[in-house]
């Protein structure tokens, strides 16, 4: 009889270069719903896990900047169709994680790489610039990637908040290590599966469950990491993060604050937070 | 011309020319025995009662004596900004604000023979750099500004844009006058008020810049200028302003970083570099020598974005090497208020002492150093324009920033090893190209990891072109319409109905 089957029940993984291993230290944490009781097991990620996922987005980084805009923008967007095709299951766990309006939350995060997806081939046009140098020159400045960044996912909104950091981080070419929301791990371990069966390359997402505590700080001093998302960094351990971030000059990010259904939260100024400008000079004559 | 001076051996013979001194008078500057510290307006006498003496670094000569600013005076400094910002300043319609700043600009095109050769007495730079680069380069920055005043709701498509309160800017010595001039004009032009830092060794041009805004009538308080060494910049730095502007080395600037690490307070680094400079073999070789000598012998090689890495593609490695001696032992090296001098006096003893350790520990790893025979004054610090060839990566010469010209020349054969070698650095503040073929150009651009590429010239600046580095060379940008947002608070803006997000 079907009503006498036993469901199979997932193991929550880490998600690196495309591989979903468990953490190479063994260790993993209980996860909570919103009522106390026990939902999953989260893997509990190392500082030898974060060393992995870092190298794996540096691997992942030239090429996926160098892929067409155009091609960026139709990638990012096929991951908002397979979301949606998976809506009922992060519905789910949002609701287990005590979400008030799952429906809500998962239609504004598959909207919000929509939304994102269309920047890709558009932030040059709105932030690049020449400029009338007096000279014989011409003189361009675009925005380039700023290579691998590194994102704190806030603890809160754990599939919005955390969609709404990695899309416009990704979206020009940047490749990220995301630290999921420690309480309500299991969005982010979905959204890896999604990433993991997109059109997405392997490495350009690593998401990375576990305690924060731990990780935020290797994160921040990575000799390898050049940005820092902060938005979800606890307030205690802000001046760290900032402290550890000057080793290698890292770019620290916090988003302003602002309620993440509001569309304020969404900007191309997002974007340009992990872009570096280069300019270029050359001489003009016949 | 009169003979051909063949006098070390490999150096190519060149002819060697006779010049006549043709120096710049020094009575059109006036300077002070002592100067006073610049706040709300008023020049005064430091709380902390200390003076340093300032020097000509081509003499070793006294010119005067300047304040070493205390935390008590940094900290009226900064209060004098506050009350100026919340007084005046950040409320004054964007279109008056603009006309200080073009005040300050035409002023400085005024006076600019006088700052020029200030600025050669006090930092050891050729007059001829001083009077045709740095200071035009300053008005118009300025000007540049200036203009940007009133016309800020443009500039950020979506944003509103408001000051963000005090700004505390700490410049280097290399450029005293242009980097007061970067800061200061994209500060004021956008509502911020500023207490400027200058460098311990060349502090004279500032004080005249302050003299430059009192008589323009900026609102007491609206600038500020603090002189000291290093105590006094961390001071600042660590005081009540909101925002920090600091250019200089990684060392310090990586400092600056953890000393506000969980202030809020707002950061922009400019550090350091050790820029490649890349010919290929299709290179007018006349134009790259020109680029190349420029690109590191520019400013003494005081210079962040200097081109001091040279990658020569193997096939002209001996031409280029050839010409570029001949070209080295045309450079005129001296007294920086004549006007042939092609080479100015190093900036400090310590600097001078930095590039002398440096030099050495590239003779010891055993790279081989050409240095062409020409005269030194006696007093002064100074050095010869140098080459390195035999040069490997992982020399010293190879990834510090000697910040003096010292140039290490490696080579190449594909222009995949050309990209490899010039992103092997911490640094990523410019770099060069050198090629007839355009696409190759921007190939290259694209892969350099660099915030200022020059392809076929080098160590170009304008106003409008954002300048400022990749990884540990720093982050913001200065210059262009990118230079206004470090200053700004940007909110997001009301869009039209129907046509944004709530539509």
């Amino acid at each position: 009889m079907a009503d006498e089957r036993l469901p199979v029940r997932r193991t929550a993984k880490l998600f690196i270069g495309g591989e979903f291993p468990r953490s190479e230290s063994g260790r993993s944490y209980e996860v909570f719903d919103a009522d106390g009781e026990l939902l999953a097991w989260a893997s509990r990620a190392s500082r030898k896990d974060l060393r992995d996922a870092v190298r794996a987005a540096r691997a992942a980084q030239s090429g996926w900047a160098a892929k067409t805009a155009f091609n960026r923008a139709q990638i990012l967007y096929r991951v908002a169709e397979l979301m949606e095709g998976r809506r009922i299951q992060f519905e789910r766990e949002l609701r287990d994680a005590g979400a008030e309006d799952p429906v809500r939350g998962v239609s504004a995060a598959i909207d919000r790489w929509v939304w994102y997806a269309g920047w890709a081939d558009k932030i040059h046009q709105i932030q690049g610039a020449s400029n009338p140098v007096a000279g014989p020159y011409f003189n361009f400045t675009i925005p380039e990637p700023t290579g691998v960044v590194g994102i704190v996912a806030p603890q809160d909104q754990s599939l919005l908040g955390l969609v709404s950091r990695v899309a416009p981080a990704i979206v020009s070419g940047n490749t990220a290590v995301v630290l999921a929301s420690e309480r309500s791990p299991l969005p982010a371990v979905s959204l890896g599966e999604v990433l993991a069966t997109s059109d997405v390359p392997a490495g350009v997402v690593n998401i990375l469950t576990g305690f924060s505590a731990e990780l935020v700080p290797w994160l921040a001093g990575h000799m390898d990491v050049n940005a820092l998302d902060a938005t979800g960094v606890p307030d205690e351990l802000q001046a760290q993060v900032e402290e550890l971030s000057a080793e290698n000059v890292k770019r620290v990010h916090r988003a302003p604050e602002a309620d993440p259904f509001d569309e304020v939260a969404q900007s191309p100024y997002e974007v340009t937070a992990f872009v570096e400008y280069k300019t270029v000079w050359h001489p003009m004559g016949a | 011309m009169t003979e051909l001076d063949t006098t070390q051996e490999g150096t190519p013979a060149v002819p060697v020319w006779e010049y006549a001194d043709a120096p710049e008078s020094k009575d059109i500057v006036h300077l002070q025995d002592r100067y006073g510290l610049f706040i709300a307006g008023e020049f005064v006498e430091p709380k902390s009662g200390k003076y340093m003496a300032t020097i000509d670094p081509s003499t070793e000569g006294i010119l005067a004596e300047v304040p070493e600013a205390g935390p008590e005076d940094v900290d009226l400094a900064v209060a004098a900004a506050r009350g100026a910002f919340e007084s005046r300043w950040r409320d004054l319609p964007g279109r008056e604000r603009a006309k200080y700043l073009f005040r300050i600009a035409r002023a400085l095109q005024e006076r600019a023979r006088e700052f020029a050769v200030l600025e050669s007495m006090n930092g050891g730079k050729p007059i001829k750099e001083s009077r045709d680069i740095d200071l035009p380069l300053a008005a118009a920055h300025f000007f540049y500004y200036a203009g940007w005043a009133d016309k800020l709701e443009y500039a950020f498509p979506g944003r509103d844009a408001r000051p963000i309160g005090v700004a505390g800017q700490v410049i280097p010595w290399n450029f005293p006058m242009l980097m007061a001039a970067w800061k200061l004009a994209p500060a004021l032009a956008t509502g911020n008020t500023a207490v400027l830092k200058p460098a311990e060794t060349t502090p004279l041009t500032a004080l005249l810049l302050a003299e430059v805004i009192q008589a323009a009538e900026l609102p007491p308080g609206a600038v500020n200028v603090v002189t000291g060494a290093g105590e006094t910049g961390a001071a600042l730095v660590a005081a009540d302003v909101d925002k920090v502007a600091f250019t200089g080395s990684t060392e310090v600037g990586k400092q600056i970083r953890r000393t506000i690490a969980g202030s809020h307070k707002r950061l922009t680094l400019e550090l350091g570099g050790k820029a490649a400079n890349i010919v290929f073999e299709d290179a007018p070789l006349d134009q790259a020598v020109e680029g190349v000598v420029n690109g590191i012998f520019f400013n003494q090689g005081h210079v962040c974005c200097a081109g001091s890495r040279l990658l020569v593609q193997e096939p002209i490695f001996e031409a280029l090497l050839e010409k570029l001696k001949a070209r080295l032992q045309t450079l005129r090296v001296g007294n920086p208020l004549d006007k042939n001098t092609d080479i100015g006096a190093i900036n400090s003893r310590a600097q001078l002492t930095r590039i002398e350790e440096l030099v050495a520990s590239g003779v010891e790893d055993g790279a081989e150093m050409f240095q062409p025979a020409c005269d030194l004054p006696e007093r002064g610090f100074w050095f010869r324009p140098t080459l390195f060839t035999g040069v490997s990566q992982s020399h010293r010469i190879a990834r510090e920033e000697i910040f003096g010209p010292v140039l290490s020349i490696l080579t190449f054969r594909t222009p995949e090893e050309a990209v490899e070698k010039a992103n092997n650095t911490p640094y990523g503040l410019s770099a060069g190209v050198w090629t007839e073929k355009g696409s190759r150009i921007l190939w290259m651009a694209e892969r350099l990891k660099a915030g200022v590429v020059w392809a076929n010239t080098f160590n170009r600046f304008d106003p409008s072109s954002p300048f400022g580095g990749y990884k540990e060379s720093g982050f913001g940008r200065e210059g262009g319409l990118h230079g206004l947002a470090p200053y700004l608070e940007l909110t997001p803006r009301e869009p039209a109905p129907g046509n944004g997000r709530h539509g």
